[in-house]
């Protein structure tokens, strides 16, 4: 490598810009079919958000009837009928993993549709710019106040739409909360200043989060802090649907007026302007795809209902692939949406999502709802007691699942002669089988002692349970019965 | 700048440089950016200010906050104390022999005690409390000064043969071989007997000449049956467990130099709740025994039956 020129100095730029503020993003309103779907998902999505909590359902005296519930204290994940013990963690991974797959499913059938419709960034933004439109008027009047001075009118219209933001913002940290504890009891306690700190914490957090990402940064954290958008981009190809300005339909652009006096033949952009005004991420389609198209169809809207006006073909923008840009420049009519979304890609995205899903469905349906597991104490590995009989510890844990008490029976299986008892037993009363009731949805630690004749040799020992009700279920566990090796002289 | 470098596809100017075809944009970072370090900067002063940060020599500059790292810990230290304290106190409280009664606070108990063993007991009995040749396992059912909940405790506060607690358990086997009460041959007589007490060698001739020595010798604190006897500590010789080993050579052995093993009093070092709470545990390990007046070593009945190898111990 050359070293510097001796007579290298700094340059400064012409323009001393190194940090740009950012453009302001006012949307006008639209309406078409892209809006009413994102009306739609908006309402199911914060619907959902909002409503689940507040569901119960009746899982009998012993258990929480939350409907879904995250119940971190006593390490129980409740979801409508199912509930997940923390050993049985590999269900929610699964579904983590379904959802992850499942992105990349959407991805390929219909491309950036997470990030457009679905996305609590985008679904939050888009709250916030109707309140925006709600307080300070449409695009022109935003954009007017924008650049206004600090009036008292302005300050009053920041401070009041501020307010709302803050709203919508603790509304949002605060239904978040209720998913990890009883939600009437914590929505009372909140306001009666009674909830846990850590509560208020994760809803401060998550208010302040929601405010500022939703308030102001907006378009911002998808265009320079969201990895989705670049692992997305590396997704796409020539199969993938991507929102498209047709510009072999639309070039050369002018307006109606000037159509009249061109020397060619104009294409149906009239440069309205509509397409850049409505997009809530403030680019231009025109210029092609990008990562700051979130892919949300509003200018689809747009250019449609102005085409409409003018009599001309819907789908100047629309939804399409490059495979199918390229045939209908060649002059091939375009293929209708659903047919792009079936291609190889996106079968084999499916297959491996049913597949887990499949696999969860039937781990679940057949899973257990007793165990066993039995740790034996290895210090001392056994007992010899006075008489020369032997004697082994084990920790024993009976795991009722269900939410009703049940009657459980362990039996010994294995080393003849051998007896057991727990230590809140007499050893008098030791014997091959033991039955204990195990209270609902808990694990009963059993300290039991097995205890073997005199010359026993060490060999595998086995504890196998069996419930004593109408519905069963048995298990077992096999481990070891220590003992001195004989020696050959005895 | 003379010559500007304009990318084509963007409309962006360039920094100007070029690495294998590779050039880079010169767009201006977001605002909000350069607000975010600003405010990190902020935050790090902050800090500073608050919490110990800046190294000097031997210590740092304190913070306004007064935070240590030592503090915390003695914070949460005398935090869990008091959580502790209701537990100790009702341990405090009550007499021993009616912590069987209590199961929430005998199982307390015997996780303190569990803490409190690993602490001062495993150098001698291990950290299973099985113990080891001359220090008794703590496991099985065989027991030197009884083995009762109160037996125990009184075990652990005043020790064995400890120098400095009158309460101590106190007891002396003579050296029958070293101080010429008795010859080798009667030594090793006696240990013939003694050893086909519990059934690991033959009744021969050598121990029916054994046992004319034992009943006059020995049986006065082992018992006529050599079943011993826990007021004075002597060891059941008919059983199958042996502290300071059950074979011959190790039998002789006892009975030429007798063993008198030393357990501290642990009265003079930790506080009542703790011993009781050792107590508790050491009860807890499977040998514990009942208030029962019939508490005695019954050796089994199985004379025929053959001794594992690594039956341990006689003692004494």
């Amino acid at each position: 490598m050359n070293s510097l020129p001796p007579k290298f100095q700094l340059k400064l730029p012409e323009q001393p810009q190194l940090y740009e503020k950012r453009k302001a993003v006012c949307p006008k309103p639209v309406d078409g079919r892209f809006r009413r779907l994102k009306w739609l998902v908006m309402v199911v999505t914060l619907g959902i958000y909002y409503i689940t909590p507040w569901l119960r359902w009746d899982r009998g005296p012993y258990s929480p009837h939350q409907a879904v519930l995250v119940d971190l204290a006593h390490r129980r994940f409740y979801m409508f009928s199912i509930e997940i013990w923390p050993q049985e963690f590999y269900f929610v991974a699964g579904l983590l993993i379904m959802a992850g797959i499942g992105l990349f499913l959407i991805t390929s059938a219909v491309g950036r549709a997470w990030c457009g419709y679905a996305c609590p960034q985008t679904v939050w933004t888009d709250l916030f710019q109707h309140i925006d439109r709600l307080i300070d008027g449409d695009r022109n009047a935003q954009l007017r106040l924008d650049a206004a001075p600090w009036t008292a009118e302005k300050v009053a219209r920041r401070l009041s739409k501020w307010s709302i933001f803050l709203a919508i913002s603790l509304a949002t940290g605060g239904a978040w909360v209720l998913y990890f504890a009883d939600a009437p009891t914590l929505f009372r306690q909140i306001w009666t200043g009674d909830a846990p700190s850590v509560a208020y914490a994760t809803v401060a957090v998550l208010t302040a989060t929601t405010f500022l990402l939703g308030g102001f940064m907006r378009e911002q954290v998808c265009i320079y802090m969201c990895p989705w958008p670049r692992i997305q981009s590396a997704m796409l190809d020539e199969k993938s649907l991507t929102v498209t300005y047709k510009y072999w339909r639309g070039e050369p652009r002018g307006s109606v007026k000037s159509a009249v006096n061109s020397a060619v033949p104009l294409g149906d952009c009239i440069e309205c302007g509509m397409c850049t005004s409505v997009c809530p991420t403030g680019i231009d389609i025109r210029e092609g795809s990008q990562i700051g198209c979130i892919t949300c169809g509003l200018c689809i809207d747009a250019c449609d209902s102005v085409m409409k006006q003018l009599g001309r073909p819907r789908g100047l923008i629309d939804y399409a692939t490059l495979e199918d840009s390229a045939a209908e420049q060649a002059g091939a009519p375009s293929t209708p949406h659903w047919k792009l979304i079936w291609h190889a890609r996106t079968l084999v995205y499916l297959g491996i999502w049913s597949l887990i899903g499949g696999g969860l469905l039937f781990a679940l349906g057949t899973r257990h709802h007793v165990a066993l597991s039995v740790a034996k104490d290895r210090n001392p590995p056994y007992m010899l007691l006075s008489s020369g009989e032997l004697r082994n510890a084990y920790t024993v844990k009976l795991r009722n699942m269900e939410d009703r008490p049940r009657r459980m029976e362990i039996t010994l299986i294995g080393v003849p002669g051998a007896k057991m008892w727990a230590d809140d037993m007499a050893k008098g009363e030791a014997s091959r089988t033991l039955v204990r009731n195990v209270a609902p949805d808990q694990t009963d630690p059993l300290r039991i002692y097995v205890e073997a004749t005199s010359g026993t040799a060490p060999q595998p020992l086995g504890f196998s349970l069996r419930v004593l009700d109408a519905e069963g279920g048995t298990v077992s566990y096999t481990t070891r019965f220590d003992a001195p090796e004989l020696q050959p002289d005895q | 700048m003379a010559n500007k470098h304009i990318d084509q596809a963007t409309g962006t100017e360039t920094v100007g440089h070029e690495w294998d075809g590779i050039q880079e944009l010169d767009t201006p970072l977001p605002r909000w950016w350069l607000l975010t370090f600003y405010a990190t900067i902020l935050f790090a002063i902050g800090y500073v200010i608050a919490y110990p940060a800046i190294p000097l020599g031997d210590h740092a500059t304190p913070g306004l906050l007064g935070w240590t790292s030592r503090g915390q810990l003695a914070k949460e230290t005398s935090s869990a104390g008091a959580d502790r304290k209701p537990v100790l106190d009702a341990l405090a409280a009550i007499a021993i022999e009616d912590l069987p009664k209590h199961p929430e606070l005998m199982s307390q108990a015997i996780a303190g005690g569990k803490a409190a063993f690993k602490v001062n007991c495993v150098q001698c009995h291990g950290s299973g409390a099985a113990g080891s040749i001359g220090y008794p396992n703590l496991n099985d059912d065989d027991w030197l000064w009884g083995g009762n909940l109160v037996e125990i405790q009184t075990t652990i506060t005043h020790g064995i043969r400890y120098p400095g607690d009158p309460l101590t358990h106190m007891s002396m086997m003579p050296n029958f071989g070293a101080d010429k009460i008795l010859t080798p041959a009667q030594v090793q007589d006696a240990a013939s007997f003694v050893r086909s007490l519990s059934g690991i060698a033959p009744k021969g001739d050598a121990a029916a000449r054994g046992a004319v020595l034992f009943a006059t010798n020995c049986a006065v604190c082992h018992g006529p049956e050599g079943k011993g006897n826990r007021a004075v500590g002597a060891p059941n010789l008919s059983d199958k467990i042996w502290l300071y080993g059950g074979s011959q050579e190790q039998v002789v052995s006892s009975i030429t130099n007798a063993h008198h093993g030393v357990m501290p009093a642990w009265g003079a070092r930790l506080d009542p709740v703790t011993i009781k709470m050792l107590a508790a545990y050491v009860h807890s390990l499977g040998g514990g025994e009942d208030f029962a007046p019939t508490a005695t070593n019954s050796g089994a009945a199985d004379a025929g039956a053959a001794a594992p190898a690594a039956s341990g111990g006689a003692a004494h």
